[in-house]
């Protein structure tokens, strides 16, 4: 059984159908890449999956559930994690207390009201050891809002891998960075994937991480699925060439 | 240990920790320091508004949520004992009565506030909670014979209360251990068990979780937060507070009614200028803005009365100076304060304490 499967996803704003009965399973252990030109409607189906945005119609199914209703709050909580395209932090709060608030999601139940937060040196060490794992350690105690464009990234992630998902979703997660800085993103992914029970989503415009990484890639274009298998076969697709590489193959000229 | 009571939020700045040491220091000793009835009944209504101006910190500094029926929770608590105990027998139990079903009124209206506001954008909440305010207002003032109407109630304390009730055969340190005395320092033990109790809560996982709300409520929430959840009970813990506050105001002044609880000037001319004046999203900030609007609103008349007698024979000072325009320069102090701190009282001392 899949861990999670979409069927027939639509969302439509007004006219426009961002996502058009997009169905697809994805298998636990496995990394998909998902790729297309802009405006394909990449980022919105991953909306759609996390449940920052509700389907006009269709399901998205998580382990046997259907959770299409359900709000991103409680999506998170059964274990589907994101990080967002557009950097998505709490400015002014420290680096650490930001992957803090990540791991308190995750390890504490309803309401704790009367002890003081700064006590459970449980939670912190755990924040503390996400925050090494992207290579943000030595940024502790520094406002999220005056890291660098790539910490910010990195700290991005690191909300993510606190939250301990089943499912990760990276959205463009070098998107922006430093050259030097892409390998400890790309580690990290590769770390995830030799866990061998975590399912990968990315969404990456480039080519040559995708095919390092990806167990198989699906394209979107128009909000529609043209085409799904594993990257040798997808890659080499007329389809692909031209709608998401721009190259226009050889025998499409004649 | 002191950590410990301040749940680890220091004041962050010499200035502030001095402030509040010395106002911690007058209050605990008021009755010694200032004797004579107006100043204890000033010390009093410094403490109740330091809980109130705490409490509304807690709805609108650490969520956001700009709330008008505040007021209308201090109402309930104080109209809750006073109804208490004029229809029950004076006693304990009366006014334990009146608190408990104050709370609980309290606990279901914030709770109702809490939902409404799921389905709503910032500034239609903050009309539903003006409509709120006002439905309260007239249901004060037009059941009269449970609340007196727009007179209120007069009532008795419990004997020991009472001003005529002596503890001590004889006057400690100059000053008869008289049932104001009693009053006052019930009054100010409950304020410093509920601040400290305020200080927990936002400094609690809960509390970091509404600091994460205020900061990013759309990344707060994709972390698993439930933003409904969080925000109706940190509205829920704001009113309860209040409640309880509105409970010792009607105790000190031994009388209730529309305008000395409930009223739009309680709500914007004490409550919100207080928060925003010491600072909001701190709660040192509304116990500091607490004490200076309640000192300014008893003390800034008289004292501009004395300040234009020295002025006599000055042209136009005297005048400017009449105790009658008080109210006006009650409003230039605060504009003054909005203007150059936006960020209020104990965010600029805050500020100041990081760039030296």
């Amino acid at each position: 059984m899949p861990v999670l499967e979409t069927r027939q996803l639509t969302v439509r704003f007004g006219g426009h159908v961002a996502v058009n009965a997009v169905s697809c399973a994805f298998e636990a252990g496995t990394l998909t890449a998902i790729v297309g030109p802009n405006g394909a409607g990449k980022t919105t189906y991953f909306n759609l999956i996390s449940g920052q945005l509700l389907a006009t119609s269709g399901a998205v199914m998580f382990k046997g559930e259907d959770i299409t209703r359900l709000g991103p709050d409680k999506r998170t909580r059964r274990g589907i994690g994101r990080a967002f395209q557009l950097t998505n932090l709490f400015p002014n709060l420290t680096v650490l207390e930001n992957i803090r608030l990540a791991v308190q999601a995750r390890a504490r139940e309803g309401v704790d009201l009367f002890s003081m937060a700064s006590r459970h040196r449980d939670l912190i060490d755990q924040a503390q050891h996400y925050l090494e794992r992207v290579a943000l350690g030595g940024r502790a105690r520094t406002h999220a809002a005056a890291l660098s464009h790539g910490d910010q990234r990195k700290l991005e992630v690191g909300l993510m891998l606190a939250l301990e998902p089943d499912i990760f979703m990276f959205d463009e997660p070098t998107a922006g960075m430093s050259v030097d800085e892409v390998p400890v993103i790309l580690d990290l992914i590769d770390d995830i994937r030799r866990q061998g029970d975590k399912t990968i989503l990315l969404v990456e415009h480039k080519m040559e991480v995708v095919r390092r990484l990806a167990d198989r890639i699906i394209v979107l274009h128009n909000g529609t699925l043209v085409a799904d298998g594993d990257p040798e076969t997808v890659v080499a697709l007329p389809i692909v060439q031209e709608a998401y590489l721009g190259i226009r193959p050889v025998a499409a000229h004649g | 240990m002191l950590d410990h009571i301040l749940s680890g939020d220091r004041p962050r700045s010499r200035i502030l920790a001095a402030l509040l040491l010395a106002a911690f220091v007058c209050l605990a000793l008021a009755p010694f320091l200032f004797p004579g009835t107006k100043a204890l009944g000033v010390a009093a209504r410094i403490c109740i508004f330091i809980v109130l101006a705490a409490s509304y910190d807690i709805v609108l500094g650490y969520t956001g949520i700009v709330s008008f029926a505040h007021a209308m929770f201090f109402g309930i608590g104080a109209y809750g004992v006073a109804i208490a105990l004029n229809q029950m027998e004076v006693g304990w139990l009366a006014i334990g009565v009146g608190v408990v079903c104050a709370l609980a009124i309290s606990a279901v209206l914030a709770t109702l506030i809490g939902f409404i506001s799921l389905r709503l954008r910032a500034l239609f909440f903050s009309m539903v909670t003006l409509a709120f305010a006002s439905f309260a207002l007239i249901v004060a003032t037009q059941l009269r014979d449970l609340t007196g109407g727009e007179d209120g109630l007069t009532f008795s304390l419990p004997r020991m209360l009472s001003p005529g009730f002596r503890l001590l055969a004889e006057p400690l340190f100059g000053v008869r251990i008289d049932g104001r005395v009693i009053t006052y320092y019930l009054v100010f033990a409950a304020a410093t068990v509920l601040f400290l109790l305020m200080l927990r809560i936002v400094n609690s996982p809960f509390g970091r979780v509404l600091q994460a709300i205020r900061e990013n409520e759309f990344r707060a929430q994709a972390l698993g937060f439930s933003i409904v959840l969080h925000r109706t009970l940190a509205g829920v813990i704001g009113a309860l507070m209040a409640t309880l506050a509105g409970a010792l105001l009607a105790i000190v002044l031994r009388y209730n009614g529309p305008a000395a609880s409930m009223s739009f000037e309680i709500m914007v001319d004490s409550i919100l200028l207080m928060t925003v004046v010491g600072g909001m999203g701190t709660l040192y900030g509304p116990m500091l803005g607490a004490i200076i609007i309640v000192l300014a609103q008893y003390y800034l008349q008289p004292g501009m009365a004395l300040l234009s007698g020295v002025l006599t024979g000055i042209p136009i000072l005297p005048r400017l100076f009449n105790p009658d325009r008080w109210l006006l320069w009650l409003g230039v102090l605060f504009v003054v304060i909005v203007y150059f701190f936006p960020t209020g009282l104990v965010g600029r001392l805050r500020e100041r304490a990081r760039t030296d």
